[in-house]
């Protein structure tokens, strides 16, 4: 019975942080669309989020294209496949590799940030400052970090792509000697619309996802740096959880 | 006026405020003294709304903010301003930005108008020329100057103090206290403060209230308050040396 106790009681709890989570969104987005607004905010937020992510995206891109390249070539070296190197390794950027990677990069760089920063404006009392002023924080912390994740990412995931076709271009042609036009070719057939139109609603939705998870972890930090310390964490592990589950849900439902 | 009636407030199975009945005066420092953990902070921000109680009801004039929310709260608050313990200074602003905050983003306010009150507020708390300085390079005392310029800068009705000297050596503690109470003489703001400084709160304030066991079991004048013979109060401001000091503000 203490154990039905114990399960029940932290059912109640896990469903009343949803339902906190899901609330915290929800007025963070109403308090978007009321004046004043804070375009110069979400500006900001997207030159942390976005062009700050840049160099690490590339190295990301570049990097998974070269080996996607590698790998993809002995294994259709086996099938005498060679030539569909470049559908294989675009395919697989633009409908997996490419929102899923970014995203998970996004977080680990941005993400964080965003809960220690927010984590540390709650501790020594800057939240509650704004608050003081009449000044909502949700409306001027929490809502533009939300539109810069969710413009954001699509863009990084845009960059990670091309970065990665051409990372696979340069061990597929340059190193493996398959035939330029033939990479090119087999990148150009291959990839359709619907491929493409996945991919950004894919990245919309990690974008919305580190983005929430990482404004929520900071804003209702425990006061103290090992409370700061283990929402960061939670912040990291609970978006890349979240990222690689809403890939396969979204993948199952694209497909 | 701010009137707190029957307020009650529990985090998890810890009661903090058990009935709290408290009245302040408009124009007058205020100063609400008690232990460490007697939830002075606690009783503070529900005066402002950062804080809903469990029980009871808070009233600004005609207004019963506990129940309050978003825009109606927000008009509320528009007549606050609050100086937290550790100054709650923006890391990301300079100190002129923290201080011309408030009206560029409440009143809209630019140009050379921001820069002639933030200029003012900052030479009115003795920190001229340090606009340009963050918060992170500020000793502690300069860090309470200027979240004290930002809160003046608003020039509101009612400024919260929350601890406004902890962490200072006594002479800065000193000119903080005298810094506030030449202030609020000059504006005649409400200030209510929340302070350990026993028995230095006794020549600025005008009340004292003491908060015991979630309750408030005195409030008086200072000079009536020093004269309590209430064992418990007297022990408490005993601690902090001399009682009876001149130049208590109400007599």
């Amino acid at each position: 019975m203490h154990m039905i106790e114990r399960l029940g009681a932290w059912a109640v709890t896990r469903v009343r942080e949803m339902g906190r989570m899901l609330l915290f969104l929800l007025s963070s987005f109403t308090w978007l669309v009321r004046p004043p607004f804070r375009f110069h905010q979400i500006m900001k937020q997207l030159h942390f989020i976005g062009y700050r992510s840049t160099f690490v995206v590339v190295l990301t891109a570049g990097f998974t294209g070269m080996v996607l390249a590698l790998q993809g070539y002995y294994s259709l070296r086996k099938f005498g496949s060679e030539g569909l190197l470049g559908s294989a390794v675009a395919l697989s950027m633009i409908r997996e590799l490419g929102p899923v990677l970014a995203a998970l990069m996004v977080t680990a760089r941005a993400g964080s940030a965003m809960t220690a920063e927010i984590g540390i404006m709650r501790i020594t009392e800057q939240i509650d400052a704004l608050d003081t002023m009449a000044i909502n924080p949700r409306q001027y912390l929490i809502a533009p970090k939300l539109v810069a994740g969710v413009l954001g990412v699509p863009l990084l995931v845009a960059i990670f792509d091309v970065v990665g076709i051409y990372g696979g271009s340069l061990v597929g042609v340059d190193l493996l000697g398959i035939s330029e036009g033939a990479y090119w070719n087999s990148v150009e057939s291959a990839v359709e619309w619907k491929d493409v139109y996945g991919g950004i609603l894919k990245s919309i939705t990690f974008g919305l996802i580190v983005s929430w998870i990482c404004c929520y972890k900071g804003f209702y930090t425990r006061q103290s740096a090992e409370g700061l310390g283990s929402a960061t964490t939670e912040a990291v592990v609970l978006s890349s959880v979240l990222i690689l589950v809403g890939d396969y849900i979204l993948t199952s439902l694209l497909l | 006026m701010i009137k707190l009636m029957g307020v009650e407030k529990k985090f998890g199975d810890q009661p903090v405020l058990q009935g709290v009945d408290l009245t302040i005066p408009v124009g007058k420092m205020t100063t609400i003294i008690g232990g460490s953990g007697s939830g002075k902070s606690v009783l503070l921000k529900h005066m402002i709304g950062l804080l809903q109680p469990d029980r009871g009801e808070v009233w600004v004039d005609d207004v019963e903010i506990s129940r309050l929310s978003g825009t109606r709260l927000n008009d509320v608050r528009k007549r606050f301003a609050m100086l937290f313990q550790g100054a709650a200074l923006f890391d990301s602003l300079s100190v002129f930005e923290n201080v011309a905050f408030p009206l560029r983003e409440k009143l809209r306010m630019k140009g050379p108008e921001v820069v002639q009150r933030v200029e003012e507020k900052l030479k009115e708390v003795g920190l001229t020329g340090m606009g340009h300085k963050f918060p992170a390079e500020l000793s502690g005392g300069m860090r309470k100057r200027a979240g004290l310029a930002r809160a003046l800068v608003m020039e509101p009705e009612i400024i919260l103090f929350d601890e406004p000297t902890t962490g200072l050596d006594p002479l800065l503690a000193k000119s903080i206290h005298d810094l506030i109470v030449a202030m609020q003489r000059r504006f005649g703001f409400t200030a209510i403060m929340v302070s350990h400084e026993i028995p230095e709160i006794f020549g600025i304030s005008d009340w004292v209230a003491m908060l015991r066991k979630g309750k408030i079991v005195l409030m008086a004048t200072a000079a009536e308050f020093q004269r309590t013979t209430d064992p418990e109060i007297q022990e408490f401001i005993s601690v902090g040396g001399t009682v009876a000091l001149p130049g208590s503000r109400i007599d």
